[in-house]
Formats: structure tokens, C-alpha cells, sequence
């Protein structure tokens, strides 16, 4: 290398980390192939030859299966939609609220609300009273609240809320309030409009959390019209129970290694579709939180 | 008493009726404040703090009827149990141990990939691995337990095929606890590297131009440009990740181990974690009693730690306090 100059050498090192990046990143998508290509085989080639990138014999059974009795997906999704789009909605509305008073100085009971949100970041009763209080105090077993409720608010992100609101000018409110404005008309009409980026990402925030969720699901739900798409991603590999009750109600056995993989891809498509979209507020949001003091 | 008159000096006289004609003013002047807070504050009330005093349910025995309230005292039994069997050092082990190697492992492989990206010149090229990089943080861990399958299971998965295809012996994955160790990591860094790779990217971004110029002037080469500025300038922000992962680290990430190692009973003696542990008790077992115990050792452990570590970050750098 001592016969190469500094723009050849750093030629060398720049074209050597993008290969090594890029080796990275091949590897980081081998999942998603993988399972893209089992689900566009048959069981019978995933159990003889196994999981291969390229699919060993091309089907579409799988999906023509799950076209055939389309209500296992459809009915996992609505609730998975039903889920997200109300805890989203009402999760950054009260979350926003909050985040707005907590933002306000003069405000005498902003150092005792702010601790009460902050301290359930650092100490918690545990899960069994947590799963008393909700399945024989507040009787949420098997409801859709169960899957709601507990995500509401996640403190840290109200932290981020917080942290934007303070950053807006004072006297954008003190003029407002000067006029005549109420503290909703300052929240409606000028925090919110002003917090629209931080407000956005925070919404894809909480919208990841509840379409991923599982922890709830797992404790309060044990019926399969309650179940969503996570959940039943979940019992299709953890209980026979499915697998039985689809092959009663079609009359023949279910291609299920395959099925598994074809319900895997159409629960991950969605996802990265909207990640494609999203991902810059995403990454706008991580940092947000990252540097704190800004 | 006479001199009161306005509403401000009302708290500094104290008194218990001026506390509560303070108290009439402040809810007067405040009232729509507290309106705004009232949803949040409800939610957070009856999901977080409800639960709390059930945390004595550790010193009892636990029986539906009775209830929380109802259930005698049992004094340390819960604990003895738990400490006697083993399966309280199996569990707090294998939760630390893997935590702190998750800890580590993040730190230095994103440390190191965001040095790289932060090197390309193409900035199109970069974007499209960061993109790439980051995609796993959307992808849920039920799904993740998913590939994990496909990769290792012992009669058809894709790493046993590649190993037969080059003529050497499959593996029992799913019965080798040992090779559980890494598996995990390298999981946990699947799933993480995108997300603090941003924000250590971000951090190299914002560093002034500058010492760059004048290092290049003085001749240093990439790897010291690397060594001497680059790391250096973020170490605030990877102490402060750090610190606060380390205030976390009785906490195991449930979903991932659970989805991932679909308790296998054969992968308990690495894969065990505090958590799985207390859902294991609770929901397949019924025992309320274990679960509550080690519950409470994770909620106090816990508790400390993230004290402690909150006092390192505010030694480190005040403003980055959580409080």
C-alpha cells in the first residue's frame, strides 16, 4: 500500500467498508427471504428438504389455503386494526394533554405530576398483582380493553412530548392568552399545530408498540375471535388446538408448516410497506429522544 | 391573619385554612390544567399504581377467594422456596449475564457500523443500508421467533441443511442450551443495531467539521481520525446508554426470550430469565406465590439499580438525568 497515494488509499478503505456494510445487510434481510420462500412452497418440500432460500418446488398452496378460509386472518387483523387505531388515537390525545401541562412552568402541580408519571419508569408492583388488578379487580379478562388500556401512556414518551412543548416561545401563549384564549384554545390551536412533527412520531411510536404487542394478548385473552394477529401467529406454532380445529371445519389436513410461513409473511408485509413510508420520522423520533437537553 | 390578601402570599403564611383557600384559587386559576391531565393521569393511576401495594402478595399465600387482602401472611416462605431450589440463581444468572452481553454487544457492533457509514461518501448508499439496518426494529418478536425456527430446527431448518449440504453433522439446536448464549446476542443485535446505530450516527454527524480539517492537516490517518475524534466525541452518549441499560438489567425483554426460545424446556438452564420465569409461574403453573416473589426481587433489585445508575448519569452529565 505504500506505493498508493491518499485519494487511492482512501478509494480502497471507502469501496472496503461498503462492501463490508453491504455483506451486513445482506445478511440482515436472509430472514425475510427465508420465510418469503417457505411460505411459496408445499409443506411436503419444507418438511423433506427443508428451508431454503430459493423454494425447493414452487406452490401456492399455502395461500390459495389461507384464500380458502380467508376468516383466520381477517378476523386476527380487524382486531389487530381495531386495537392500534383506537390505543393510538386515545394514547396520543391524553398523552399530548398531559405532556402539554407538564410543560407548563408556572404551573404549582407540575413537579408532583411529573414525578407521579415518572416514577411507574422506575418501580412497579410486578406482574402478579399486576394480572389481579386486571382480570379480578377491573374484570378485563377476554376484552378489548385489555389490549388497549395498558398502553395508553408510556412515560417516556410523554417525556418527549414534554420536552418538545418546552421548547415552543412563551409568548406565543402569553399573546394568546392576552387575547382572550382559554387554555384549550392554546392547546388546539397553537401547541398542537406547532408540535405536528413530534405529535406524528410519537403516534408511529405507539402504533409499532400496539401492532407488536403480544404480552397483553398472551395474559388476557384466551378466545380466538379476541385474538390478535400476533397472538394467533403465536398459537399456530404453540398449540395443536388451531391446526385441529381447521382441519375439522375444512375436511382435510391443514399444510401447516407452509400455512405458518404464508401467515408470517402477510402479518410482516404491512409492516414493511409502512416502514418504507415511515421510517424518517422514525428516525427523526429516535434521535429526538436520543439528545434529551436539545 | 389580616395582612392576607393576596392569593400568591397565601402558601407562604401555611396554615390549614389558607392551605385550602390556596388550594380553591389554584384550582380556580388552573382548573382546565388539571382538566388536560385528568384522562393520563386516570390511565396511569389504574394500570400502574393499583397494582402497587399488591406487591406484599410476596409474603403471602396467595388464594383467589380472599383475596390479596384476605391471604395469610406466610412471612419469608415464598423466598425460601424460591432461593432453595436453585431457581433463583439460575434465573437472576442467566438474566444478567445475558443483558450485560446484550449491553455490549449493541454498543460495540453499532459503534462500529455507524463509524463505517459515517465514512461513506456516498450518502444515497448509506442511506440504504442505514434503511436496511433499521427494518428489524419493526418486525415483532413473535415473528422473530418465526425465522429462528426456520434457521435451526433440528429436522428441516436452513442452518442444518447448509450444514449436511457441506458434509458435516447436524445440530440439535433446540437441546443445546450453551449455543443459546450466542444465538441471543446475535438476535438482540438483528433487532437492535439500526436503532442505536442512529443515534450514534446522529451523534458523529453533529460533530464540528472541523477537527476533522485539522487532523487531516496534521496527517492522521482514517482509523485515527476514528479513534481520536470520532469515538471519543460520542463516549458522553454511549456512557449515558449505557448507564441507563445497566439501571434495566434485572428487566429481561420477555417477548424476545419467550418468542424466540418457545420455553424449551431443554434451553431453561441458560435461557431462564427473571421474567419468563414469573409468566411461566403465573400462567402455565398457577403458582402465584413464586411469581410473586421473585417479582418483588426484581421490582426492588430493580429499583436500586435504577437509582444508582440515574446518580451516575447525573455525576456523568446533569442534563441527561432521567430525574
Amino acid at each position: 500500500m505504500a506505493t498508493m497515494g491518499h485519494a487511492a488509499k482512501t478509494r480502497f478503505w471507502h469501496t472496503l467498508i461498503i462492501i463490508f456494510v453491504g455483506i451486513v445487510c445482506a445478511l440482515f434481510v436472509v430472514p425475510v427471504i427465508l420465510i418469503f420462500s417457505a411460505s411459496f412452497t408445499t409443506s411436503k418440500a419444507l418438511a423433506e428438504v427443508g428451508y431454503r432460500l430459493i423454494p425447493p418446488e414452487f406452490s401456492t398452496e399455502a395461500y390459495t389455503f389461507l384464500w380458502q378460509d380467508p376468516h383466520l386472518i381477517t378476523q386476527a387483523y380487524a382486531v389487530s386494526i381495531f386495537v392500534t387505531v383506537v390505543g393510538v388515537l386515545i394514547g396520543v390525545l391524553i398523552m399530548t394533554l398531559l405532556a402539554y401541562v407538564l410543560s407548563r412552568k408556572e404551573f404549582k402541580l407540575r413537579g408532583i405530576l411529573t414525578f407521579y408519571i415518572f416514577f411507574t419508569m422506575l418501580f412497579s408492583g410486578g406482574l402478579v398483582p399486576y394480572y389481579i388488578n386486571m382480570v379480578r379487580t377491573l374484570h378485563l379478562k377476554n376484552t378489548l380493553t385489555a389490549m388497549i388500556l395498558p398502553g395508553l401512556v408510556v412515560p417516556f414518551f410523554v417525556l418527549l412530548l414534554r420536552t418538545y412543548f418546552s421548547s415552543l416561545p412563551r409568548e406565543l401563549f402569553d399573546a394568546a392568552k392576552m387575547d382572550g384564549a382559554n387554555e384549550f384554545n392554546i392547546f388546539f390551536q397553537i401547541a398542537i399545530p406547532l408540535s405536528m412533527p413530534a405529535i406524528l412520531t410519537i403516534s408511529l411510536f405507539l402504533m409499532l408498540n400496539y401492532w407488536n404487542d403480544i404480552y397483553q394478548a398472551l395474559l388476557f385473552i384466551d378466545m380466538n375471535k379476541l385474538s390478535p394477529l400476533q397472538l394467533t401467529l403465536y398459537n399456530m406454532v404453540v398449540s395443536s388446538f388451531m391446526e385441529t380445529e381447521m382441519n375439522v371445519k375444512l375436511g382435510q389436513p391443514v399444510p401447516l408448516l407452509s400455512v405458518r410461513m404464508a401467515m408470517a409473511v402477510l402479518a410482516l408485509g404491512p409492516v414493511i410497506l409502512a416502514f418504507l413510508f415511515v421510517q424518517r420520522y422514525f428516525i427523526r423520533g429516535v434521535t429526538l429522544g436520543s439528545i434529551k437537553g436539545d | 391573619m389580616t395582612e392576607v390578601s393576596r392569593p400568591g402570599a397565601l402558601l407562604a403564611t401555611g396554615g390549614r385554612k389558607n392551605f385550602f383557600s390556596a388550594a380553591i384559587t389554584e384550582v380556580r386559576k388552573n382548573w382546565a390544567l388539571m382538566l388536560m391531565a385528568l384522562p393520563a393521569v386516570t390511565v396511569v393511576f389504574i394500570v400502574s399504581y393499583m397494582p402497587m401495594p399488591g406487591i406484599i402478595l410476596a409474603f403471602k399465600n396467595y388464594r383467589p377467594g380472599p383475596g390479596i387482602w384476605g391471604s395469610e401472611w406466610t412471612g419469608l416462605k415464598n423466598f425460601e422456596f424460591l432461593f432453595n431450589s436453585g431457581i433463583a440463581w439460575q434465573i437472576i444468572r442467566n438474566t444478567l449475564v445475558l443483558n450485560f452481553l446484550f449491553i455490549v454487544a449493541a454498543n460495540v457492533c453499532s459503534l462500529t457500523i455507524a463509524s463505517m457509514l459515517n465514512e461513506i461518501y456516498h450518502r444515497q448508499i448509506a442511506k440504504v443500508f442505514q434503511t436496511i439496518l433499521f427494518f428489524p426494529h419493526f418486525v415483532s418478536w413473535v415473528l422473530v421467533g418465526y425465522f429462528t425456527y426456520a434457521f435451526l430446527n433440528a429436522d428441516n431448518g436452513f442452518v442444518n441443511s447448509l450444514l449436511v449440504q457441506m458434509k458435516l453433522a447436524p445440530v440439535n439446536w433446540y437441546g443445546e442450551p450453551t449455543y443459546w448464549i450466542p444465538i441471543l446476542v446475535i438476535l438482540s443485535v438483528w433487532k437492535g443495531l439500526g436503532y442505536f446505530t442512529i443515534i450514534y450516527l446522529a451523534g458523529m454527524l453533529s460533530i464540528n467539521p472541523e477537527y476533522f480539517e485539522a487532523a487531516r492537516i496534521d496527517g492522521a490517518s482514517k482509523l485515527q481520525e476514528i479513534w481520536y475524534i470520532n469515538l471519543p466525541l460520542i463516549r458522553p452518549l454511549v456512557v449515558i446508554n449505557v448507564l441507563l441499560a445497566i439501571g434495566r438489567i434485572f428487566y429481561a425483554n420477555f417477548d424476545f426470550i419467550w418468542n424466540v426460545t418457545r420455553d424449551t424446556g431443554m434451553l431453561l438452564e441458560t435461557t431462564n430469565v427473571i421474567d419468563t420465569f414469573i409468566y411461566r409461574s403465573l400462567a402455565a403453573v398457577g403458582n402465584f406465590n413464586l411469581a410473586a416473589a421473585a417479582g418483588f426481587f426484581q421490582a426492588i433489585a430493580g429499583f436500586i439499580l435504577v437509582l444508582l445508575a440515574n446518580w451516575a448519569v447525573r455525576k456523568f452529565d446533569e442534563s441527561q438525568a432521567l430525574f
